[in-house]
């Protein structure tokens, strides 16, 4: 049972970061926003969450400011999408390619340092009920934070006016301007919360899963990312589904190794890429549901008659 | 304008005097190839104290270059005739698959010395090779981890199943073997050598499996942590691994090039450098164990014996009677392993729990 | 004060041809900025960066020899782009083009022919196009979003490649490690000069770019991926099929980006191995917007980006700064690309606002 539970939170750690990176991403694309740049913000927030903590001695002052640099470091590209109307396919690539250079410059005196982890919540009392205890009260503030986002944002989507509004600008912008609502801001609003969440997201690689800083240490992560949201067909509760689904792939190859289960390691390790594919079509096959989901107006400019 | 001409003239000027150096004998410069960022606390990090210790040793009669993150491929020729361009009068390419690139800019460049890290093909007379017996290192790791394993059972994370790493899992289960022949070695290949997000995941893996001591071929601090989150031990690789896990780390195989690249230097300063190939081990301190830390003095004087007798010459790990995992017979008694055959190791001998990739 | 993007009535000419190099001497201005806060003087650096590789006949051979693969896949996107079709995962057509059209010379080591090379460019190009044909036949049967499909089989095909040469095609003399035996030489691509590494790769990266702006200005082909990729509705109107359009252009790049795989199996590492994967794939998307998706842009912008890179080498060597200086570099220079082909389409207006406490 021990094994089993410490596990789940193997699996926990894999897909906090896929989780954050992707919740953030939804709520962009669901303003209409595609934003490929989620790897570069991500490792821009590993980065700042590492200095940050090693120069304060403080992991939580780090997971901060690595959210106020990743919603600022997608400010860029918001400027460049929004008010400049620039291709969003393209800025997002150049974002990316900018975030793995410039964090490399920012992290090179910080190479090779242990750092300070994030230590998990110990719940008193309720982390020492027998298996659900550790599971569900014993772990680190991130984890909670990102499961409580996935809940917020599904509301604040669903439930709130904002959140139609949201939509709604994601659906038709030249509709949503129509009724008056101010698109522009909307979508930076939108790009600045997505940047946020995967700067949270890096912050977790840097703090948490491996408290360390190494240059490029997000590994294709935010791309997957981008994936699930498509996976999720922009749905945040599939999105949970999703990245566990995704984590967990990820542990098992290992688990499948170890166990002397006799398969190529690029056969596993390309899986969760293929498994993503797969899903893909398969949503997308089912054109109805893909449909009601899809922001209409993903990815096209906007620019205001006036 | 004129600052630009005067920047003009600046760099005109540090490009002449780059040439000046490679023929006017007042600096010797020694470059290097890297494969990865000297700070990865691994393979490149000794790599770079040992250029560092060819700046301390020789001061200003030296200059030293160095390229970080270098492809192991084709692209690797660029940078190299790069450096011999520069005016470098030796030049170290650090990693296996600079083989080809190091040989074919060395027919391009005989007046400039090449020196290619574990490789084998030396096809001008101005290359040489060198490696380390890191396996010297592995057996005495066998012995501690038998020692201070509850379970029995060991986890190894791999990189490629390249000679090099197929000889150290080898090397740690017979030192294992020796204290406990039914010892179990669990092996995960995680197809990289640097990728700390990963390596973590199958350290987690391997605890979650039943293993209570983890080793490592693959070149971050990831697995150390891990394993001292989850309270057991583990060995460091290449560098000193102890400040990522000071109650973790038994000890760690320390890859000290500073010797080798030191006399090297040297002997091209002093105009005797000659075509070698070196593997050199404990012996030649180039394998250095670090402290044994976080065991029993018992433990911690067995290891050092060992150390000692391999040291000395007495002890070789690869000495028979060994049997391969398929149960047949690789070394008799008394036997000991030839060169070639561990150059080119390419299977597991018996107690080891994995299939080796093909 | 905000912003005010205003349609002009036509696209400006001057200011087409002007934006990318507008785009460049912003690069430089924030380049050089990067430069001082290094602590590094901006102009001895710029000038190993960007001048110095120019005058040196060893480093001119080796920008040609990078921006040969650069050059064919960007051209191939270029067309995809334009098109409407976003083609993410050329790096994977890159690598399956380079495996396919090495089975020739794995498989058949000794054989030697002239028709051997011909062929093995060929195997190169149908791999290429094969590998763009699913995300292509995904989005057009299906409608899956080709920028993840393709980005997905990017890293299926840097592991089936890792696979085979490491597991089917190595060299069984090669000591257990990873590719395949070397080449003999009638598979290997010539040198464009003795002596050098250029090989005639090159060649088809010009003639290709060269290709394909005659395809796409001055035939009605050019007009069909025009139309489509600006408006699929008048697209389908004057009678052309979206879909047809998707598997064309991806397959085209495909192809290009395979070629350009197999170029460099040839006629550089003149082997496969597990290194191939260099990202050339990515940074042709660079090339592909800094050269304004026209094809003799991109020859342009692809021996600029290949220069950036040797430079960039020759600065980590002669002035100890770091190969991140370069990636950076590269992103600024897309972002200033980016930027900067907005003023080609809009008139862009400051407008005062009066100060208010909730802007």
């Amino acid at each position: 049972m021990e094994v089993w539970v410490s596990i789940i939170i193997s699996v926990c750690a894999a897909s906090t970061p896929l989780l954050l990176a992707a919740t953030g991403e939804l709520v962009v694309e669901r303003s209409g926003v595609l934003n490929l740049g989620v790897e570069g913000m991500m490792i821009i927030g590993a980065v700042t969450g590492f200095s940050v903590a090693q120069v304060t001695g403080n992991p939580y002052l780090g997971a901060l400011a690595a959210v106020a640099a990743g919603a600022f470091f997608s400010l860029l590209f918001a400027f460049l999408t929004l008010t400049l109307v620039a291709n969003q396919v393209a800025t997002g690539l150049a974002l990316t390619i900018l975030g793995l250079g410039l964090s490399g410059m920012i992290g090179e005196g910080f190479v090779g340092q242990p750092g300070i982890k994030m230590q998990a919540l110990e719940i008193p009392l309720l982390s020492d009920i027998p298996v659900f205890g550790k599971l569900l009260f014993g772990q680190d503030l991130i984890f909670y934070l990102s499961i409580a986002l996935v809940f917020g944002v599904s509301w604040f989507l669903f439930r709130t006016r904002a959140g139609l509004m949201l939509r709604s600008v994601g659906d038709s912008h030249t509709s949503a301007h129509a009724l008056g609502i101010n698109v522009i801001r909307i979508r930076y609003l939108a790009v600045l919360f997505g940047g946020a969440c995967s700067g949270l997201a890096g912050a977790y690689l840097s703090l948490v899963y491996v408290p360390q800083w190494v240059e490029g240490m997000t590994a294709g992560r935010g791309w997957i990312a981008l994936a699930l949201v498509v996976f999720a067909s922009w749905r945040p509760a599939r999105l949970l589904v999703g990245a566990y689904l995704f984590g967990a792939v990820t542990i098992a190859q290992f688990h499948a190794q170890a166990t002397g289960i006799a398969i190529p390691a690029q056969f596993l390790t390309s899986l969760p890429y293929i498994a993503t594919i797969v899903v893909l079509v398969l949503i997308a096959r089912n054109r109805r549901a893909t449909i009601i989901n899809t922001p209409a107006s993903l990815g096209k400019p906007f620019v205001p008659d006036h | 304008m004129k600052k630009t001409l005067f920047a003009l003239a600046a760099s005109a000027a540090v490009l002449f005097a780059g040439q000046a150096m490679a023929d006017g004998h007042a600096k010797t410069k020694a470059c290097f190839i890297y494969i990865g960022p000297t700070g990865d606390f691994g393979w490149t990090y000794q790599h770079d104290e040992g250029r560092k210790a060819v700046e301390a040793a020789f001061g200003d009669k030296v200059e030293t270059a160095f390229l970080e993150n270098v492809p192991e491929s084709a692209e690797a020729q660029r940078p190299i005739e790069a450096f011999a361009r520069n005016g470098c009068n030796i030049i170290f390419t650090t990693s296996f698959n600079y083989m080809d690139p190091t040989n074919k800019a060395a027919k391009k460049f005989p007046d400039v010395k090449f020196e290619h890290a574990t490789g084998f093909k030396r096809e001008s007379p101005n290359v040489s090779t060198y490696s380390s017996k890191f396996y010297q290192g592995r057996y005495v790791q066998g012995q501690i981890a038998a020692k201070m394993s509850k379970t029995g059972v060991a986890g190894y994370i791999a990189s490629f199943p390249i000679p090099e790493v197929v000889r150290g899992i080898n090397a740690f289960i017979l030192g294992a073997q020796s204290v406990n022949p039914d010892f179990k070695l669990k092996v995960v290949w995680v197809s990289t050598w640097f990728d700390p997000p990963k390596e973590a995941d199958a350290a987690k893996a391997l605890i979650d499996q039943g293993v209570d001591i983890i080793t490592q071929h693959t070149d971050s601090t990831a697995a150390m942590q891990v394993a001292s989150e989850r309270g057991i031990k583990a060995f460091g690789q290449a560098s000193d691994m102890i400040k990522f896990g000071p109650e973790t780390q038994l000890t760690s195989i320390i890859d000290d090039w500073a010797p080798y690249y030191v006399k090297r230097v040297k002997a091209v300063m002093d105009g005797t450098w000659e075509q070698v190939d070196v593997w050199h081990g404990m012996a030649d301190g180039n394998v250095v164990m670090a402290p044994y830390t976080n065991m029993p003095d018992d433990v911690a004087k067995m290891a050092a014996d060992t150390e000692a007798k391999i040291k000395s010459g007495e002890f070789e790990p690869f000495t028979g009677p060994v049997t391969k995992q398929d149960g047949s017979e690789w070394l008799k008694k008394g036997e000991k392993a030839d060169i070639g055959t561990l150059l080119g190791m390419n299977f597991y001998v018996k107690g080891v729990d994995d299939k080796l990739p093909q | 004060m905000r912003l005010e993007l205003q349609k002009r009535p036509q696209s400006s000419k001057a200011l087409a041809y002007l934006s990318p190099f507008i785009a460049l001497g912003l690069t430089l201005v924030a380049g050089a900025i990067m430069f001082t806060l290094l602590g590094k003087n901006p102009a001895t650096a710029l000038y190993t960066y960007f001048v110095e590789p120019l005058f040196d006949p060893w480093a001119r051979d080796q920008i040609i020899l990078k921006a040969t693969p650069l050059i064919l896949i960007a051209v191939g996107l270029a067309v995809c782009f334009r098109s409407g079709n976003w083609n993410i995962g050329a790096e994977g057509q890159y690598l399956f083009g380079g495996m396919v059209g090495a089975m020739i010379p794995i498989y058949f080591n000794d054989w030697q022919s002239p028709l051997l090379l011909p062929m093995m460019m060929l195997m190169g190009m149908i791999g290429g196009a094969l590998y763009g044909y699913i995300p292509a036949i995904l989005k057009s049967r299906f409608g899956t979003n080709e920028i993840l499909t393709s980005l997905m089989l990017v890293y299926v095909a840097q592991q089936l490649v890792d696979w085979l040469v490491r597991v089917p095609w190595r060299n069984p003399q090669g000591m257990g490690f990873p590719g395949t035996k070397s080449f003999n030489e009638s598979a290997v691509l010539p040198d464009l000069m003795a002596g050098g590494d250029a090989h005639y790769g090159a060649v088809f990266a010009i003639l290709a770019a060269v290709l394909m702006w005659f395809m796409l200005s001055k035939t009605l082909k050019g007009f069909e991926v025009t139309v489509l990729g600006q408006s699929p509705r008048a697209g389908r109107f004057a009678g052309f099929s979206a879909r047809q359009m998707t598997v064309f252009a991806f397959c085209l790049s495909g192809a290009l980006a395979g070629l350009a795989g197999i170029a460099e199996v040839s006629g550089s590492v003149e082997k496969l191995d597990d290194k191939l994967s260099l990202g050339y794939g990515f940074s042709a998307i660079i090339v592909a917007f800094l050269g304004r998706l026209n094809p003799l842009g991109i020859i342009a912008a692809g021996f600029i980006l290949a220069l950036s890179y040797i430079g960039g080498e020759s600065a980590q060597i002669m002035l100890g700064i770091s190969d991140r200086a370069t990636r950076v570099f590269q992103g600024m220079l897309l972002f200033f690309v980016l930027a900067c082909d907005t003023f080609i389409h809009y008139r862009v207006r400051f407008i005062p606002t009066p100060n208010k406490v909730n802007a």
